[in-house]
């Protein structure tokens, strides 16, 4: 048995097989019971109404559900393939139990206009996850001039962000919103004031100052969020933020939609499990009590461990507070998706000064076993574990999940009480820039099903 | 103070404590309090033998690189001369030279000199933590000669020396730091090791420079000037950069002398015949008068002096 399993593509045919013993949970209606689960030619059929001769699987122990949706995934291709590719990229979404990912257009050179949406598009026909273009909102992502917008939107693209960094001019944030209004489709703003970020290098706080590190402020997020929700209220469009990482922004989400705006967030599974003091060597997710070692003072700093260049990200690792405030948005739904923002870099472009580390890390392959930590530290339920991981982000781009009979099946299932311990060989990503790298994490996943096919399946018998 | 003589130094040369754990120095949080004090007494120690011209070649056979990144005079002749005078060979790394501007990484030139028989490299360099990956992705013994706005942990040592000569102990001394603290690796790395030895640390500037260190253990903020110099057993002025006292922290240079800068009067504020210290080099009629720093209650001298018998002790200790 190899250490990853086996990936199909989205070109394979569709499968067909019965499913006994798993807890199915769908959470889009409330299902939560042990049943047989039958597919045939990758739809869902009910499962006393097909033949013997079908393979049937034993999942007793595991967890059914409908599979993952990502709203933002960096693939690299074109422009860095060293570090992903589309076709490892989805690998990796496959291995999380994602079915689709929406890849987001800083590549090199952007996805800013029809022909290099159509490249992505095609290149993806043979993935092992569905791939979903979010174009760059302007030129070149230069925040200067509107990309084809009405074009790029026919060809069915997610939504439009310049993602990397906000829309700086807010006049030009406001003819985006207006003019994206009638299309139906979301700004997905990166929130962050670039002046007010400026030579940051982590969250600021205790940590940072402990560390010498220049400080990243709160009011660089809240400050962006709040200015494009006086626009989409102005504007009557739709609004996306993603990879929220404040309180404050958090609460200026949910006070806009209280007053019944078309505005939406995500967060990242690293921005509710981890904090800034990761960056001084702690590893101790958000919700656990921590001894004082863990504290900016406790101990001298670990060399192994401080100033880890794959703790950098933007926008920076949350103060434990926020982070917890942001998981508390999750359990309240305020959240309406966690979204990995999968930032695949090669490991020189870590193993350097913090200052020097490409920000972003890895987090396809990691999503699930991070939901299910929080899952079994009783921070949160199962079922908006999931029903943020898929029919929520999915319902955001026109997708459904359901594992109701005739659907194509979006499956995926997993091992919530297996453990593995990270490592870079057991990653189907190119790249392994996580400080997850060597903890020991619940949740395994054992199948994936993205349109009927059976993209990854790792010792199922006879699946694999 | 002085152990049983060990083969590879000569007779008086203080043995390093057995309990000395340290491989790599990158700041003072990891030494404890045995460990600093050991370190002190025996820079104190060379000092003396220093003065008396013994010869003393404990690293001989040592080859000790100094990388610095940044420009530095002070530190790196100290470093240099710590390093000679106890027999070891320098060899001067041309850090921005060669690498940086090439894009070869900090690691591959550290490796590269890993190769070429160096044993231990003095670092400077201006990320902050930059010494904390050259101590885990090489086999280099590191020594951080100051790295960003992080840490400078044998210039903190040479003020702990400076300041208990003339205190006699810094246990419940109080010392005030005036100036840019969240630029200052100095600050940092005092705060650190005053208050391991037991004194208290008052810092005051401008609160956009002092702003975030209220949660330091031992160290309190004083927003006035005056607040901070009461009583004060020392005093510490850090030197305020002047490329960035444009960009952001105070309205002027004027400002910032006319409200924080030291001279004598203010001095008087504090306990009588309370020292003064600066890291250097200073920038005379901005962070202080010129006359406070030539005066008779200006350290600044002794910590210069006292820079290379620290550094000595810091490589024997290292070395042993």
């Amino acid at each position: 048995m190899s250490l990853l399993g086996r990936f199909g593509s989205l070109a394979d045919p569709p499968a067909s097989f019965v499913l006994t013993g798993a807890r199915v949970v769908d959470p889009g209606d409330g299902t939560d019971a042990v049943r047989d689960m039958a597919i045939v030619d990758g739809r869902f059929v009910r499962s006393d109404e097909v033949g013997a001769d079908l393979p049937r699987v034993d999942a007793s122990g595991l967890i059914a559900a409908p599979a993952f949706c990502d709203l933002h995934t960096h693939l690299r291709q074109p422009g860095a393939e060293a570090s992903e590719t589309i076709e490892s990229g989805t690998r990796a979404a496959a291995h999380g139990g994602y079915a689709t990912v929406c890849a987001m257009p800083n590549t090199e050179p952007p996805l800013d206009e029809p022909a290099r949406v159509a490249f992505v598009q095609s290149s993806a026909s043979r993935a092992s996850a569905r791939v979903r273009v979010v174009a760059a909102a302007t030129v070149g992502r230069a925040g200067e001039q509107m990309s084809a917008l009405g074009e790029l939107a026919e060809m069915g693209v997610a939504g439009f962000s310049d993602d990397g960094a906000a829309i700086a001019s807010p006049r030009l944030a406001r003819s985006l919103l207006a003019y994206l209004a009638p299309l139906d489709l979301p700004l997905m703003e990166h929130a962050e004031d670039a002046a007010l970020a400026d030579g940051a290098l982590m969250r600021g706080g205790q940590t940072a100052t402990r560390l010498g590190l220049s400080g990243w402020p709160a009011s660089a997020e809240v400050t962006i969020v709040e200015r494009d929700i006086a626009l989409a209220a102005e504007t009557g469009a739709r609004l996306h933020l993603t990879h929220l990482s404040t309180a404050a922004a958090l609460e200026a989400v949910r006070r806009a939609k209280a007053g019944g705006l078309r505005v939406t967030c995500d967060v990242t599974p690293h921005h509710l499990a981890m904090t800034d003091a990761w960056v001084a060597g702690d590893r101790s997710f958000a919700w656990e009590d921590r001894d004082q070692a863990a504290q900016p003072f406790g101990a001298p700093l670990d060399p192994s461990l401080a100033y880890d260049g794959r703790c950098r990200v933007n926008p920076p690792l949350p103060s434990r507070e926020d982070a917890l405030a942001l998981l508390a948005g999750v359990v309240d739904g305020t959240v309406d998706a966690i979204a990995t923002d999968h930032a695949p870099h090669a490991a020189e472009r870590k193993a350097v000064e913090f200052a020097n580390a490409a920000p972003g890390m890895v987090g396809l392959e990691t999503s699930l076993s991070i939901g299910l930590a929080a899952v079994a530290a009783g921070r949160l339920e199962l079922g908006r574990l999931l029903a943020t991981m898929s029919s929520r982000p999915a319902a955001l781009i026109g997708e459904s999940r359901s594992l109701s009979y005739g659907e194509l099946a979006d499956l995926v299932l997993f091992d919530a009480r297996a453990r593995w311990q990270v490592d870079a060989g057991l990653l189907a990503s190119r790249s392994a820039n996580t400080p997850l790298i060597g903890m020991d994490l619940p949740g395994v996943v054992r199948l994936t099903l993205a349109s009927g096919r059976i993209t990854y399946a790792y010792d199922l018998a006879p699946l694999s | 103070m002085i152990d049983t003589p060990r083969a590879n130094l000569p007779v008086g040369t203080p043995t390093p404590a057995a309990s000395w754990r340290q491989r790599h120095l990158l700041d003072v949080d990891q030494l404890d309090r045995d460990e600093i004090i050991r370190c002190l007494d025996l820079a104190a120690e060379l000092r003396s033998l220093r003065k008396r011209r013994e010869r003393l070649d404990s690293l001989a056979g040592h080859v000790i690189g100094l990388a610095f990144a940044e420009p530095s005079t002070r530190t790196r002749v100290s470093f240099e001369i710590a390093a000679t005078s106890l027999g070891a060979q320098v060899v001067e790394l041309p850090m921005q030279a060669s690498s940086a501007t090439k894009g070869e990484s900090l690691i591959d030139t550290l490796l590269t000199l890993e190769r070429t028989g160096i044993d231990t490299v003095v670092m400077r360099h201006p990320a902050s933590g930059a010494p904390y990956l050259a101590a885990r992705a090489t086999t280099l013994r590191v020594v951080n000669a100051g790295d960003g706005t992080h840490a400078h942990p044998t210039q903190a040592l040479v003020d702990a020396l400076t300041l208990r000569d003339a205190l006699g102990t810094l246990q419940d001394a109080v010392v005030a730091i005036v100036g840019d603290i969240g630029h200052s690796r100095v600050a940092r790395s005092d705060m650190l090791l005053l208050t391991a030895l037991g004194a208290t640390v008052r810092l005051t500037g401008p609160s956009s420079w002092t702003r975030g260190f209220e949660h330091w253990p031992g160290v309190e903020v004083h927003p006035r000037l005056e607040e901070a110099l009461e009583d004060a057993d020392a005093v510490m002025a850090l030197r305020v950069q002047l490329e960035r006292e444009a960009g952001g922290g105070v309205p002027s240079l004027h400002e910032y002398t006319a409200r924080w800068g030291l001279d004598a009067e203010r001095m008087r504020l504090a306990r009588p015949g309370a020292p003064l210290l600066h890291p250097g080099p200073t920038n005379e009629g901005v962070e202080l008068t010129a006359a406070l720093a030539s005066g008779p209650r200006s350290l600044i001298g002794q910590q210069v002096a006292n820079g290379v018998a620290v550094r000595m002790a810091v490589l024997t200790l290292l070395a042993a």
